[in-house]
């Protein structure tokens, strides 16, 4: 199955790589996922890894959103790569690009 | 004048399969790249308020109409759902009456952004229809 997240640990840093497809269907089980990682392990950064998604919509985003609300309101951040235009249209559109810093690849989205 | 109609089960999955079959009816007219990509953003966002707030999750059909008249591309999805008392407030943009916070209620403003023209028509009880327009330019 392309169409899961898989989840990497480093230190306080988790990094969330996004399936193919960022819709509602595909964002179904990240909340939870996350919502449970956040609750075991100390994380003070989400690191979104966009290098294999071809194709985002509003649903991606209020995911993005709302973890983002998660690291702020515990002092933490969030950052991304690997976006291709698509991704890049969706996230300037609803603003938040602004929100979240854009790296070119993952060494430098981890460390920021 | 080309058409296709054609009705999907209100499921998630079925999200991907109305934009793919969009983008590959729309290819004819040689859009860019650019084009398609925002059609299919439009087009998935119209489905995916079908199903979770027209159908609110649960079963029913949701209709995709697509015409092309010249460069000229008009994507209808309609549902037979529970529909928009105040449709203006619904278009709003960050408006949800999700509770979850994982909705970003941007839907309706992705459409606009995306498309040339959206047009919203609904009524409580008797489903919404939205009418998504889009020139194409012609690429050499």
């Amino acid at each position: 199955m392309s169409q899961t997240f898989y989840y990497e640990a480093r230190a306080h840093v988790l990094i969330i790589h996004l399936p193919k497809e960022l819709d509602n269907h595909n964002c179904r089980n990240l909340r939870y996922e996350t919502d449970l990682l956040l609750s075991e392990n100390y994380v003070n950064r989400i690191v979104f890894d966009f290098s294999n998604t071809e194709f985002m919509d509003s649903s991606g985003i209020g995911v993005l959103l709302n973890r983002y609300k998660q690291m702020k309101a515990s002092g933490g951040k969030v950052t991304l790569y690997g976006a291709s235009a698509q991704v890049g249209r969706v996230l300037a559109q609803s603003g938040v690009e602004r929100l979240m810093e854009h790296y070119d690849d993952k060494e430098a989205a981890v460390i920021g | 004048m080309e058409r296709f109609r054609m009705e999907l089960e209100s499921l998630s999955k079925n999200e991907e399969f109305a934009r793919v079959v969009t983008a590959v009816f729309m290819s004819r007219m040689n859009p860019t790249l650019e084009e398609i990509e925002d059609v299919k953003t439009a087009v998935s966002e119209a489905v995916t308020n079908a199903e979770i707030h027209g159908y609110r999750g649960g079963n029913g059909l949701i209709r995709l109409d697509a015409e092309i008249d010249g460069q000229q591309l008009t994507i209808r999805v309609s549902d037979a759902g529970v529909g928009i008392s105040d449709v203006r407030r619904a278009m709003e943009p960050m408006f949800t009456t999700d509770k979850s916070g994982e909705r970003s209620g941007m839907g309706f403003s992705f459409m606009e952004a995306f498309m040339d023209e959206v047009q919203v028509e609904s009524a409580p009880g008797e489903g919404t229809r939205v009418t998504l327009k889009k020139q194409i330019c012609k690429s050499v």
